[in-house]
């Protein structure tokens, strides 16, 4: 049986690894490939390593950067930040990731996903979704580092993306993001049931019963999570023993 | 004497993290699309992600089709495929336009099917892997041993060069081989402990 996974989110800003709460106020929280490192020794199913400085910044993916990271990283890792072009995606998968994650672009200049599914498979290109509540309490897809208002209802964004090749949604929720409160289990549900492709559930895990939410009434098909790593004694394979006894088939 | 490696480079994909493993292995291995570098290796390699037409035209393109049937087919080199490179080696491909693959090992390549119990493709993750027989590929790997998978499209080959199968949409050939050519849908490479211990056992062959 395939096995749900349960994928530790790096976030990387300057020089070494953050992570914030709502897409804002960074904290630092170490050395990135300290973390690849103790990640790759604790056998974690997967890594999504996203470079949130880069659309900010305006620049493209730090691939010397990747390459240097993707060399000590013998999981699987999605990465992300700054990507724009086929070239990006391209040069990304060189230097050794084995998913390259489409954000900001996806919403605006979505051709991209097709571009790259046609060229590298669905099965290496992800996309992420972050979604946060607006003025009506209806959720809408954000774009440049959750700052933007796309107006787009995450499910049709969803399905826009799935019909364009992508392989994987990464599905993050802004308002939870660092408040270990929970995932936003009704987005996750909406976008989950409408599309036959992956989704990863991300934003808001602040327990080992917040994942197991999101994939057993969420129905998503792995859970990403941050803070309750980086901030709390929770681990990933913990989780995972937590999961298993949910009745959620997870590889030990 | 360190085994050399060849990992044939075609332009499709990470061939960065196979090279790496290699080396984690003890191998010398080196990316390359040059005949006498695959010539000159103790074993060879073929990885790659992307579309099945695509590949083949590029390593029809760079020439490498006659290099890679003399050295496997004929000088029985050992050989390892690796998720499109495993693919590769079918009769036929039916990702987007059917199209001739190398037709080293009976078979073609096509999409999932999803059934009820497993709706969504691509098949990504962790999955079993149950060697048919105990194959010398899978020397101290328990059967049922979980691999990384990412892939939409499969091998649908014949029970003679059907090495181990994997549970996912009703079932399908996660490793196939027959003498020298080994080759795999997942990645070792990406497998941590058990994806290493395969590569070593490959370099026994």
């Amino acid at each position: 049986m395939l096995k749900t996974r349960v994928i530790p989110t790096l976030l990387y800003r300057e020089f070494g690894l953050v992570k914030g709460e709502r897409f804002d106020s960074w904290r630092p929280v170490g050395s990135a490939i300290q973390a690849i490192k103790v990640y790759n020794m604790r056998a974690v199913d997967e890594i999504v390593f996203l470079d949130v400085a880069a659309t900010p910044e305006g620049r493209g993916p730090d691939f010397a950067l990747v390459d240097e990271l993707a060399d000590e990283c013998f999981m699987p890792m999605a990465v992300g930040g700054g990507v724009r072009t086929l070239d990006d995606v391209r040069t990304l998968l060189q230097v050794g990731a084995d998913k390259v994650v489409v954000g900001t672009a996806a919403a605006e200049e979505p051709d991209v996903v097709n571009a790259a599914s046609d060229r590298y498979g669905a099965q290496c290109v992800m996309v992420s979704i972050d979604t946060a509540a607006g003025a009506d309490g209806s959720s809408t897809v954000r774009s440049r580092c959750g700052r933007q208002d796309t107006g787009r209802d995450p499910v049709e964004f969803a399905l826009d993306m799935e019909a364009r090749g992508a392989g994987e949604l990464l599905l993050t929720s802004v308002d939870r993001d660092g408040t270990m409160t929970g995932y936003d289990i009704e987005t996750i549900r909406r976008v989950a049931d409408a599309v036959s492709v992956p989704v990863i559930a991300s934003g808001g895990a602040g327990s080992y019963d917040d994942m197991a939410r999101a994939l057993l009434d969420g129905h998503a098909s792995a859970v990403a999570a941050a803070s309750i790593f980086h901030f709390t004694q929770q681990t990933p394979m913990e989780a995972k023993q937590h999961l298993r006894s949910a009745g959620v088939p997870v590889r030990m | 004497m360190t085994a050399t490696v060849a990992i044939v480079d075609y332009g499709m994909g990470n061939l960065d993290s196979v090279m790496r493993a290699f080396e984690e292995v003890g191998a010398k291995a080196c990316v390359t699309d040059q005949a006498p570098e695959i010539e000159a290796a103790d074993f060879i390699v073929l990885p790659g992600v992307g579309a099945f037409p695509d590949a083949m035209r590029r390593i029809r393109d760079r020439g490498l089709e006659k290099v890679l049937e003399d050295q496997v087919l004929g000088e029985k080199a050992p050989f390892l495929g690796i998720c499109l490179g495993m693919q590769l080696l079918a009769t036929v491909g039916l990702e987007g336009v059917e199209t001739p693959g190398l037709g080293w090992i009976d078979g073609s390549v096509r999409r999932f099917v999803p059934t009820a119990e497993d709706r969504r493709i691509p098949h990504v993750g962790w999955n079993e892997v149950t060697p048919v027989g105990s194959p010398a590929l899978f020397d101290g790997i328990a059967p049922g041993t979980d691999f990384y998978f990412v892939h939409s499209y499969h091998f649908d080959g014949a029970p003679p060069d059907v090495v181990a199968t994997t549970p996912y949409c009703g079932g399908f050939a996660s490793v196939v081989g027959r003498d020298n050519i080994h080759a795999v849908q997942f990645h070792p490479e990406k497998s941590q402990r058990h994806g290493l211990r395969l590569l070593q056992n490959f370099l026994k062959f």
